[in-house]
């Protein structure tokens, strides 16, 4: 039975439970009655939670209250998507605004060393609406153009947040704040590894996929071997580059100049690279053999050459499936881009390990909370424009 | 025996030598090391390491194969489909994720050792089996499950008997994808005080022992394609059978 079935058998529909919003609602009431913040008295010692009664000003207190009654009631109801979508946006912005309260609330004055961090009542909350909005999200099956609306909505507001200072008294912008060019510099780097890699893997790996498509008996031996790097564990790979490169870059003359050396972004950038082969020559492989036969014939038939044939209808046919190639690629480099800090190739990777090794998990924080906005948002846009295309393939 | 059987045996072969006696293999490590390093990994046993590394992955990919396929089932049935198209983004979303974020999260809650790489490697490994087995069960051929609601099995048998037998090769290849991810992210579990092989290459990393860096390497590297190619073959197997199954039932 679909939810359409049920709502139409029952006139007060609305007034029915929603099952799933029932799951979530309990998720959000645990949340409720879990410590809103955690209160520490320097970065790295054990801190106490505090609940949101106490997390907050009496009326800010209030208003959270009011506002995830409403949210919750939301959840519950069988109401339309649209309006489970706005809610849970307004629930959201609520929680986001008021932690940030939270922190300058309970943060002593003139007091630098103490640190707020959100608490797991808080991550429980946001979690509850994330998957409300998330849920709602599904149910709208909003297109392409418009989910890209959203995310870059989502990200001016994250973006007027951060730059409003309401966050300045968070511990993770604390870390933020004492390592600001470190974290530009890293982003940086973290941005060259996951898109360079990427793009290098396109210029090598869309040829070598046509190639393959043309020349059958290479194709089996090539995939294969590409398989078995891929299955190779990112640091295994990153360390059995180490002993090549460093012998390239002793050896080689010129190399060394270059920046090739057995640690570094070199070898860090050479093994993203050879992850990212696989999805995208077998993806190309694959898109170019489901060409169909009759239009290769009608492009025959119209006297067109075989690179004629190539540019302007085999691989425009393959494009869809090559571009999801690259979607799983891109999202795969921005996560392992982490790993490269480990061999001295920097990245976000450098804050994770940082904060793993002095036990500060805020600054675990600012390494992971990037590199998984920074994955999820090339997902979201790169998943759009899939759809887009195969489409517009569709249509035509 | 045919001769990619031959070099598969052989490579477990060397594997299982160079862990029982590693100084055996000490020469071909011997020109990697400077100023008198040691050669092979010295803070404890290669095949101890090998042998935990195994055991957490195993663990938690058992873990992740009932709780995922359970949690399939369910939503897969006529009182979960509520839960279907969340679930199903749900478990997209959550591949975004990278690996050693998880990891690191799961650190606060849980602190340093084991725990927060068995539960990085659960959580993780969950949406893979998750996703394939969705696929699985919900891209049958409607004339089969029509046919088995014909001879009038139950939603039961109908699950049993023909559902998950037919889905099974799809299941697999999940549980394949999640047990290499698992594997690689146990590897960077070390960082968190996990005993597991990533230990060698991060003690090599950090006194510059390439010796140390390429041993955990080819280890944690031949580990990963023989368990790879060994579940491949499996899924094969089942393919072949479950596809004759599928045309004698048609």
């Amino acid at each position: 039975m679909t939810t359409a079935d049920i709502t139409s058998q029952s006139r007060t529909a609305w007034l029915a439970f929603d099952k799933l919003g029932v799951l979530i609602a309990l998720i959000a009431a645990a949340g409720v009655f879990l410590p809103f913040a955690v209160y520490r008295a320097n970065r790295i010692v054990l801190g106490e939670g505090v609940l949101i009664s106490s997390a907050l000003n009496a009326p800010w207190a209030i208003l959270l209250g009011l506002v995830l009654l409403v949210g919750v009631g939301m959840m519950l109801l069988r109401v339309n998507p649209l309006a489970k979508l706005g809610v849970g946006f307004v629930v959201l912005a609520t929680l986001f605004v008021l932690i940030g309260q939270s922190a300058t609330f309970l943060t002593p004055p003139d007091n630098t060393f103490s640190r707020v961090s959100p608490g797991a009542g808080f991550w429980l909350l946001t979690f509850a609406f994330a998957l409300m909005v998330t849920d709602a999200l599904t149910r709208l099956k909003f297109g392409p153009w418009q989910r890209i609306g959203i995310l870059a909505a989502v990200g001016v507001a994250m973006a007027a947040l951060l730059w409003s200072g309401a966050w300045n008294d968070l511990s993770i912008l604390k870390e933020f704040a004492t390592r600001a060019p470190a974290f530009w510099a890293e982003a940086r780097t973290h941005l060259l590894l996951a898109f360079g890699s990427v793009a290098i893997a396109i210029f090598a790996g869309v040829p070598l996929g046509i190639l393959l498509y043309r020349v059958k008996p290479l194709r089996a031996a090539v995939l294969n071997t590409l398989n078995i790097v891929q299955t190779i564990p990112s640091i295994a790979l990153f360390g059995l580059l180490i002993a090549p490169l460093a012998w390239v870059a002793a050896n080689v003359p010129g190399a060394a100049a270059i920046g090739i050396s057995g640690i570094g972004v070199a070898p860090a950038m050479v093994a993203l690279f050879a992850y990212s082969l696989l999805p995208i020559v077998s993806n190309t492989v694959v898109g170019l053999v489901n060409v169909p036969e009759a239009a290769n014939d009608a492009a025959r038939g119209m006297g067109m050459t075989n690179r004629q044939r190539l540019f302007s209808v085999e691989l425009p046919l393959a494009f869809p499936v090559i571009l999801t190639g690259i979607r799983i690629v891109l999202v795969q480099n921005i996560g392992l881009a982490t790993i490269a800090a480990l061999i001295g190739g920097g990245g976000f990777g450098v804050f994770v390990f940082q904060g793993i090794g002095q036990t500060a998990m805020d600054l675990v924080l600012l390494g992971a909370v990037p590199t998984v906005a920074l994955a999820f948002a090339a997902a979201v846009v790169l998943d759009a424009f899939v759809e887009m295309v195969s489409t517009r393939e569709r249509a035509q | 025996m045919s001769i990619g059987l031959v070099i598969r045996l052989l490579v477990l072969a060397l594997l299982v030598a160079f862990l029982v006696s590693p100084e055996s293999f000490a020469f071909v490590f011997e020109p990697l090391t400077k100023n008198n390093q040691p050669v092979i990994y010295n803070q404890g046993s290669l095949l101890d390491l090998t042998l935990n590394h195994l055991l957490i992955v195993a663990i938690a990919t058992a873990l992740a194969t009932t709780v995922a396929v359970g949690l399939a089932i369910l939503v897969t049935r006529p009182f979960g489909a509520e839960f279907l198209p969340l679930s199903r983004s749900l478990a997209n979303v959550g591949q975004t994720f990278p690996p050693v974020a998880v990891l690191a999260l799961a650190v606060p809650m849980l602190g340093f050792g084991t725990a927060p790489t068995l539960v990085a490697l659960f959580l993780y490994g969950l949406l893979p089996i998750f996703e394939n087995t969705l696929t699985g069960l919900t891209g049958l051929p409607p004339t089969v499950t029509e046919a088995a609601r014909g001879m009038g099995m139950t939603g039961r048998q109908r699950l049993v008997r023909v559902e998950l037998p037919l889905a099974l090769p799809v299941i697999l290849a999940g549980i394949r994808l999640s047990t290499v991810i698992s594997l690689a992210t146990a590897t960077i579990g070390s960082t968190v005080a996990a005993r597991t092989l990533g230990e060698v290459i991060i003690a090599g990393l950090l006194s510059s022992n390439t010796a140390f860096v390429l041993q955990g390497g080819l280890i944690v590297g031949t580990l990963a394609v023989l368990i790879y190619d060994g579940l491949s073959a499996i899924e094969r197997a089942l393919t072949r059978r479950t596809g004759q199954g599928a045309r004698a039932n048609a």
